[in-house]
C-alpha cells in the first residue's frame, strides 16, 4: 500500500512539471471552435516560433476562469473575448496596455480609448431575432420585424431571451435596449416584452437553438448562431430588428501575466493583421478594420443596422442593471 | 500457589473505561499453567473486554498483563503468543481450511515443507484433513469452531483464548464441543481462558471459575467451590439454581423466616437487618429424615415435577406464602418421602447447607 | 451490599490507556492516517475553507463580515430560489426513491427473468454527461418533442415539473444501487418466521421489509436530495424561469464573474446538504449489523401475480430509459433533428474540436480517477474503520462532506486553493493530475460509504486474528480483506471511471490547455451551436462507458471464479444453520 502511495505522488508532481517553453504563449479564448481551428492553420504558418496553448472557453465560463486566476494568472493573453468583459478585466487591473502594431488601423470605435489601449476589438456580433417559420406556420405567428413587435399578445410565450445576469449577450440585449429608449421608458418596455417571454436562458446562444430546434417560436440571440443554425437546416428567418440590433464586440488584450512576453505580443500583433482580419471578415458581420467583404447573408452595411453601444456606459451601470432587472424578472 | 514458577496468566489491578463508562475496575487474579480458567459472568460484566486485554486488542487504562512472569501490557497482540478463537470464529471466508491453518505460521516465513507439515498435523488433531481444502462456507459449525482452533493452536502457542466459542450452537453440538475442546486442552495441557456466559459451561470445563460482575470479580475458585460456596448472593443466584428466602437477622449464625427460626451458616449483620437465606434444591430435606432434624418445618407441596433422575418439588414453607422453594428428591426416595401434590410434609433446611447474606433476596 | 473495590473506583480510572510499544506496524498505521487525513485537508477541508471565507471579502478583497449574506437573503428573487431548492430535491428525492425501490425490489426479491439485463439499463443515466439526458428530454417532451408531437399533450417540461421529472431520470441508478444493496441483505430467517406466523405478504412487507431496508431508504434519500440540490446541468437546460440555488451560483460565478457572492450562495447551498447529512447520520447510528453471521440469504421467491407486475414495471421503466438514449443516439446519427431525418456520420468527425484527443484525455482522466479514488477511498475507509485514533470521527466526517459539496464550487474552490502563488500544491494547477483529485473529491462519498458497508459487513475479528498471530495488518488487508470486498472495490473502481467520464461543473474550472476533456467538449460543442456532434461526443462516451462496464464484467466473472469460490461452496451443507 506504502509502494503504491509514493507511485501516486511521484505521478502526480511528474505530471504537475512540464518544462516552460520558451515561445509559449497561452491564451485564453472564447471564439468558437470552429474558427478557431481554421485560425489555427494560418497561425502557424506566419508564427511558426509559437507554441500556442490555448483554453477555450464560452465567455462566461472564460471570464470567470480568468478573473479567478487573478492572484496566479495562467493567461498571456485574450484573445476574442466580449468588450463588456474586457472592460470588466481592465477596471479590475488585470490587463496590460499594449499597442499591436497597426493598431491605429482599427476603428475608433473598436479599441480602448486609451493610449496604448488594454483591449482592441476585433470583430463584432449583433443581436439577432431567429424565428422558426415551421413554428410560426403552424402556430399561424406573424414574422416580428422589430423590438416592438415582440410585446404583441400574440407571441405570448413564444419568445425566448438570454438572462442577462448569467450572459454577456443578454446583457448586450438589455443595456442596448436601455440605451436606445433612455431609462424609465426602456424598462417600461422590457417589462412589457417579460409577459411574453416563455424563459430566460442561461447562454446566449440557447434562444436561437430552442427556435432552431422548434421549442420555441422567437429567439433572441445573434447574428452568428442564427447563420449557422440555418445552415444547418433548420427552418429559421434571421431577423435584424428595426429599430437597430444591438452589438457586442469581440476584443484582444495583454494580460499582466503576459507584460513582458515577446511571444503574447508576436500573436496580439498577428491577431489584427490583414491575414487575420480576413479570416475573422469570413464569419463576421464586421471586423475592425475597414475594408474587409461581408459574409453571405449578413447586412452589408453594419452601421445601418446596429445601434451604437456605448461600452463605458454599459460596464459601469453593470450591477445597477443587473440588480433591477433581478428585481423585476426573476421569480 | 507454591509453585517457584511465575503463573502463565497475572493480572495486577487491571482497570478499563470506554468513555464514562466503567468496564473493569480493579481486577486482580492469576492464572497458573496448564490450568483452564473460565471468566464467567452475565453480559456487560466485562469478561470479554478482560480476555482482549489479556490478548493485547483492546488496551486497559491501567493495570498489568503478565505471561509466564513477563510483562507484556506495552507488546502489541502478536508478540504475547497466544492463540485465541473468537465467537464468530472469524474464518477467512476467501481461504481454503488449510490455509486458514496456515496463516499465523506463513507470516513467519517458515519453510513450505514445514508449513503443510504442521497444517497437516493440526488437522489430524482436530479429525478435519479430510476437509483441508475446502472452505469455510462448506463446513458446519462445529467444523468451522474445530477449523478456527486448528489455527489458533498452529503458532504453538503457550496459551489459548476462547471467546464464548459455544454460544450461537445447537445444544447438542454444544456438548459434544465442549467435550472435545476439554480433551484437547488436557491432551495439549495447554494454559486457556474461556469467556462464557453459560455457568454449566463453566461448571464443567474450567478448571477454576473467575465469576465477574459488574466490572469486577465476584469470586474465584473450583467449579466445587463456586458452587459449593458462593461467596455473594449475585454468584449463589448466577450459578446451579439456587432458593432464596427473605428473612431477619437474629445475630452472627441465626435468623428468622415468618415464624421459623433457623440457624444457618454465620454472617455478621446487625442483629434485627435484613438478610437472604439461600439453599441449594439438593440440600433440603424432606420427609422422616426430616421429622429430627433442626430448621425443619411444615410444608405443603404445590407442585412436582419429574425430571427423570430427580423430582422436583415446589413446597410452600407455613408461614412464608409466595416464596415457594424447590426441593430435589431422588428417584427412589420419592415414596419414601411420602410427597403428593396438595399433601403436607415436614422440610428441613440443614443449617451447614444454609447459607445467608446480607441484603434482601433478588427478585424472582 | 459488599462488593469490593467497587466504590469511587470510577474516579481512580486515568482517562489515558496504557499505550502498546510503538511498533514499525503502529507507525505506519499512523503514517497513512497522516497521509488519508493530509488528503483531506489539503482536498477537501482547505478549499472549503478558501469558499468560507471569500464569502466574508467583498469583491476587492476587504472584510465584510456577513454583509454579502444580508445581501443575499434580502433579494426576494434570489431567496425565492432557496424554496424552489427544497422543493424540487424533495420532490425528485421522493419520487426516485419510490420508483428505484420498487426496481431494486424487482431485482432483487422476485425471480424474475433478465435481471441482468434490467439492472445494466436501469444504469445508462449515469454513463451520459446530464446535459445530454437534458437536452433529451427535450427533444422527447419538450414544446416541440416526439411525444409532444406525437400525442398532441404539452407536458410542460420547462419548469419544476421537467426538473424533477429529468433528475429522476438522472438520479435513479444512484438510488436504485443503494436500494439493491440493501435489499440484497436480507435475513431469510425472518421471512420464515413471518410465514410460520401467518402474516400476510403486506403485512410481512410491512413488518420486516421495510424496517431491514430503513437505513438503505435514507441513505437513496440523503444522496438523491444532495444530488438534486447541487446540480445545476439540468436546471440551466430545462429550468425555464423557475431559478434553483445552484443555478444562482452560476449567474453569479459565470455570469457576473461574482465570486463572493457566488460564494456565499455556495455556503447556503451546503446548509441544506449539511443538514440532509446529519440526518441520514442519526438514523445510521440507530442501525448496525443488520445481517449477523447467523443470518441465511434469502432467495428470489416466485410470486405470481405480482411478479407479473413488477415484470411490467420494470420493463416500463427500462423502456424508458432506452428510448431516452435513443433519442441521443437517432439524434446524434441524423443530419438536423428534428426538421431533417437524413442519416449522416459528419457529425462524428468532430473537427472543430481536434478531433478524438479530448475523448482519449477523458479516458486517461477516467481511468486515473479510478485507480486513484479506488485506492483513496477504500484505504480511508479501512483507516477510518479498523486504526483506531481520536481523529477517526473528524475524519469520517470529512470523507462523507465533499457529496454536499456542488462540482462548480469544488472547482472554484480549487482554483483559489491550488493557483495562489504561495500554495505547495500550485504546481498541480493545470495538470491532469488536477482533474483526476477534483474527480476523486467530487465523487469521493459513495465509493467511501460503499467501503465502509463492505468493511462493515466483514468480521472485525480479522484484524484480530491476524495481529493474535503477529501478521502485519496490511498482509490480513491483502490476503482477507481486499479479496473480500473485491466486488464492492471493483464496483467503486467502475462509479469513479463512469463519473470521471461524464461530469463537467468541477471540471470545466480546471481543464488547461492540452488537457481539454471529452464532457468539456460537450459543453462546449452545445454552447456553439453544435448540438448533434455534442450528443455524438456523448454517444462515444456511453459507448466507451459500456465498453468499461461489458470488460468489466467479463473481468469480475474471471476474477470471481479464481477469488470468490467460496462465495458459492459446490459442496458440503450450508454455512451456519
Amino acid at each position: 500500500m506504502r509502494r503504491t502511495w509514493i507511485l501516486l505522488l511521484s505521478a502526480i508532481v511528474l505530471a504537475a512539471g512540464p518544462a516552460l517553453a520558451r515561445d509559449t504563449v497561452v491564451i485564453y479564448t472564447a471564439l468558437e471552435p470552429e474558427q478557431i481551428t481554421d485560425y489555427m492553420k494560418a497561425v502557424r504558418r506566419s508564427l511558426p516560433n509559437l507554441d500556442v496553448k490555448m483554453l477555450r472557453l464560452s465567455t462566461g465560463d472564460i471570464s470567470a476562469r480568468f478573473m479567478a486566476e487573478k492572484d496566479n494568472m495562467q493567461a498571456d493573453l485574450i484573445w476574442g473575448v466580449g468588450a463588456t468583459n474586457m472592460l470588466v478585466f481592465k477596471n479590475a487591473g488585470l490587463l496590460e496596455p499594449y499597442a499591436p502594431k497597426g493598431f491605429e488601423r482599427v476603428q475608433p470605435l473598436f479599441r480602448d480609448a486609451a493610449n496604448p489601449p488594454a483591449w482592441v476589438g476585433i470583430d463584432i456580433y449583433m443581436s439577432a431575432f431567429c424565428f422558426n417559420t415551421e413554428v410560426a406556420k403552424r402556430k399561424n405567428l406573424p414574422r416580428p420585424t422589430s423590438w416592438a413587435d415582440l410585446t404583441k399578445p400574440v407571441y405570448k410565450n413564444e419568445v425566448v431571451m438570454p438572462n442577462p445576469n448569467s450572459s454577456g449577450t443578454g446583457y448586450l440585449s438589455v443595456a442596448s435596449i436601455l440605451q436606445r429608449m433612455k431609462e424609465p421608458e426602456g424598462w417600461a418596455y422590457l417589462d412589457a416584452l417579460d409577459k411574453n417571454m416563455a424563459e430566460y436562458t442561461k447562454s446566449g446562444s440557447k434562444p436561437c437553438k430552442d427556435a432552431a430546434a422548434g421549442e420555441r417560436a422567437i429567439g433572441v440571440s445573434f447574428e452568428y448562431v442564427a447563420m449557422k443554425m440555418k445552415k444547418d437546416g433548420a427552418p429559421l428567418e434571421m431577423i435584424m430588428p428595426a429599430e437597430g440590433s444591438g452589438y457586442e464586440m469581440e476584443a484582444n488584450g495583454l494580460t499582466r501575466k503576459g507584460k513582458d512576453s515577446a511571444a503574447a505580443k508576436q500573436f496580439l500583433d498577428w491577431a489584427i493583421s490583414d491575414e487575420a482580419m480576413a479570416l475573422y471578415a469570413k464569419y463576421f458581420a464586421a471586423v475592425s478594420v475597414p475594408g474587409f467583404p461581408v459574409p453571405e447573408g449578413l447586412p452589408k452595411d453594419v452601421s445601418k443596422v446596429v445601434y451604437p453601444n456605448d461600452f463605458d456606459w454599459s460596464a459601469r451601470n453593470r450591477e445597477r442593471i443587473l440588480a433591477e432587472w433581478q428585481k423585476r424578472y426573476q421569480k | 500457589m507454591a509453585d517457584p514458577r511465575p503463573p502463565a496468566v497475572a493480572l495486577e489491578g487491571i482497570a478499563k473505561k470506554f468513555g464514562p463508562v466503567v468496564a473493569l475496575r480493579d481486577v486482580s487474579l492469576t492464572v497458573a499453567e496448564g490450568e483452564f480458567a473460565c471468566f464467567l459472568g452475565p453480559s456487560g460484566c466485562g469478561k470479554t473486554t478482560l480476555l482482549r486485554i489479556v490478548a493485547g486488542l483492546e488496551r486497559q487504562n491501567a493495570g498489568v498483563v503478565r505471561l509466564a512472569g513477563r510483562d507484556v501490557s506495552r507488546l502489541p497482540p502478536g508478540e504475547r503468543s497466544y492463540g485465541i478463537v473468537f465467537q464468530s470464529y472469524a474464518l477467512f471466508p476467501n481461504l481454503t481450511v488449510a490455509r486458514n491453518v496456515a496463516y499465523g505460521l506463513e507470516a513467519r516465513r517458515a519453510a513450505r515443507a514445514r508449513v503443510a507439515a504442521r497444517v497437516d498435523e493440526l488437522l489430524d488433531l482436530v479429525h478435519l484433513r479430510a476437509h483441508r481444502d475446502r472452505y469455510p462456507a462448506q463446513l458446519s459449525g462445529g467444523e468451522q469452531q474445530r477449523v478456527a482452533l486448528a489455527r489458533a493452536l498452529a503458532p504453538s502457542p503457550t496459551l489459548l483464548l476462547l471467546d464464548e466459542p459455544l454460544s450461537a450452537r445447537d445444544a447438542r453440538v454444544r456438548v459434544a464441543l465442549r467435550h472435545e475442546i476439554k480433551t484437547l486442552q488436557r491432551r495439549l495441557g495447554l494454559t486457556t481462558i474461556m469467556v462464557t456466559h453459560d455457568q454449566e459451561e463453566a461448571l464443567t470445563m474450567a478448571d477454576r471459575i473467575v465469576v465477574m460482575h459488574d466490572g469486577a470479580v465476584e469470586q474465584i475458585g473450583t467449579p466445587q467451590e463456586i458452587y459449593d460456596a458462593p461467596s455473594s448472593l449475585f454468584v449463589a443466584r448466577f450459578v446451579g439454581h439456587m432458593n432464596f428466602l427473605p428473612a431477619t437477622s437474629l445475630g452472627p449464625g441465626e435468623s428468622r423466616v415468618a415464624d421459623l427460626r433457623l440457624r444457618h451458616r454465620p454472617v455478621a449483620p446487625d442483629a434485627g437487618g435484613a438478610v437472604t437465606l439461600a439453599i441449594r434444591p439438593e440440600d433440603v430435606v424432606l420427609g422422616p429424615a426430616a421429622r429430627e432434624a433442626a430448621n425443619r418445618g411444615p410444608a405443603r407441596v404445590a407442585a412436582l415435577q419429574f425430571l427423570g433422575g430427580y423430582t422436583r418439588v415446589t413446597l410452600e414453607l407455613a408461614g412464608v406464602p409466595g416464596r415457594p422453594i424447590d426441593c430435589d428428591v431422588a428417584a427412589g426416595a420419592l415414596p419414601e418421602a411420602g410427597v403428593k401434590e396438595g399433601g403436607e410434609v415436614v422440610a428441613a433446611l440443614p443449617p451447614d447447607r444454609l447459607r445467608a447474606y446480607p441484603g434482601a433476596p433478588p427478585a424472582r | 451490599m459488599s462488593r469490593r473495590g467497587r466504590s469511587g473506583a470510577s474516579a481512580a480510572i486515568p482517562d489515558a490507556v496504557v499505550g502498546l510499544r510503538t511498533d514499525a506496524e503502529q507507525w505506519l498505521r499512523w503514517a497513512l492516517l497522516a497521509l488519508y487525513a493530509g488528503f483531506l485537508y489539503a482536498f477537501v477541508l482547505a478549499p472549503m475553507v478558501q469558499v468560507a471565507w471569500r464569502s466574508l471579502l467583498d469583491g476587492e478583497g476587504g472584510f465584510v463580515a456577513l454583509a454579502n449574506y444580508l445581501r443575499y437573503f434580502r433579494t426576494p428573487a434570489i431567496a425565492a430560489s432557496i424554496t424552489n431548492s427544497l422543493v424540487v430535491s424533495s420532490a425528485a428525492m421522493v419520487v426516485t426513491v419510490v420508483l428505484a425501490f420498487v426496481y431494486a425490489y424487482a431485482l432483487t426479491r422476485v425471480r424474475l427473468p433478465g435481471r441482468g439485463a434490467f439492472r445494466l439499463l436501469a444504469m445508462l443515466p449515469i454513463f451520459a454527461p446530464s446535459l445530454v439526458q437534458g437536452i433529451a428530454f427535450v427533444y422527447v417532451f419538450g414544446n416541440n418533442g416526439v411525444f409532444t408531437r406525437l400525442t398532441g399533450v404539452n407536458i410542460g417540461v420547462y419548469g419544476a415539473k421537467g426538473i424533477v421529472m429529468a433528475e429522476v431520470f438522472y438520479c435513479f441508478p444512484h438510488a436504485m444501487l443503494i436500494l439493491v444493496a440493501a435489499l440484497s441483505a436480507a435475513d431469510a430467517r425472518l421471512y420464515d418466521a413471518a410465514a410460520t406466523l401467518g402474516a400476510s405478504r403486506l403485512r410481512t412487507f410491512r413488518t420486516v421489509t421495510l424496517p431491514s431496508v430503513r437505513y438503505g431508504v435514507m441513505s437513496a434519500c440523503f444522496v438523491v436530495f444532495t444530488l438534486v440540490i447541487t446540480d445545476f446541468g439540468i436546471p440551466k437546460v430545462i429550468g425555464g424561469k423557475y431559478s434553483v440555488m445552484a443555478t444562482e451560483i452560476y449567474n453569479q460565478v459565470i455570469g457576473q464573474q461574482n465570486f463572493t457572492m457566488g460564494a456565499t450562495v455556495s455556503v447556503v447551498l451546503l446548509v441544506p446538504a449539511l443538514l440532509a447529512f446529519l440526518v441520514d447520520r442519526l438514523v445510521q447510528r440507530r442501525q448496525y449489523a443488520l445481517v449477523t453471521s447467523a443470518a441465511r440469504p434469502l432467495v428470489p421467491g416466485g410470486g405470481g401475480a405480482a411478479r407479473w407486475a413488477l415484470l411490467v414495471y420494470c420493463t416500463a421503466v427500462a423502456a424508458a430509459v432506452v428510448g431516452i438514449y435513443a433519442v441521443i443516439v437517432t439524434s446524434s446519427l441524423v443530419a438536423r433533428w428534428p426538421y431533417d431525418f437524413s442519416p449522416t456520420l459528419r457529425h462524428y468527425t468532430f473537427d472543430t474540436i481536434g478531433g478524438y484527443t479530448p475523448l482519449l484525455n477523458s479516458v486517461e482522466v477516467a481511468a486515473l480517477t479510478a485507480v486513484a479514488g479506488t485506492l483513496i477511498t477504500f484505504g480511508g475507509a479501512y483507516l477510518v474503520e479498523r486504526c483506531r485514533s481520536p481523529f477517526n470521527g473528524a475524519l469520517y466526517m470529512l470523507s462523507i462532506l465533499p457529496v454536499s459539496i456542488p462540482g462548480m464550487v469544488l472547482g472554484l474552490a480549487y482554483i483559489f486553493t491550488f493557483n495562489a502563488p504561495d500554495s505547495p500544491l500550485n504546481r498541480l494547477y493545470g495538470t491532469l493530475a488536477i482533474l483526476v483529485v477534483s474527480n476523486v473529491v467530487h465523487y469521493f462519498t459513495v465509493p467511501f460509504l460503499t467501503a465502509t458497508t463492505a468493511l462493515k459487513q466483514m468480521d472485525p475479528e480479522f484484524e484480530s486474528v491476524g495481529a493474535s498471530m503477529g501478521v502485519r495488518f496490511y498482509r490480513t488487508v491483502w490476503r482477507v480483506t481486499v479479496p473480500i470486498a473485491l466486488p464492492a472495490i471493483v464496483g467503486i473502481g467502475m462509479y469513479f471511471f463512469l463519473n470521471a467520464m461524464v461530469t463537467l461543473s468541477a471540471v470545466v474550472f480546471l481543464v488547461a490547455p492540452g488537457t481539454e476533456l471529452a464532457a468539456v467538449a460537450v459543453l462546449l460543442l452545445d454552447d456553439a451551436g453544435e448540438t448533434a456532434q455534442a450528443t455524438a461526443m456523448s454517444v462515444l462516451i456511453i459507448l466507451i462507458g459500456l465498453g468499461v462496464r461489458t470488460a468489466h464484467a467479463v473481468a469480475l466473472r474471471g476474477v470471481t471464479r479464481r477469488t470468490q469460490a467460496w462465495r458459492t461452496g459446490p459442496s458440503g451443507p450450508p454455512a451456519r444453520g
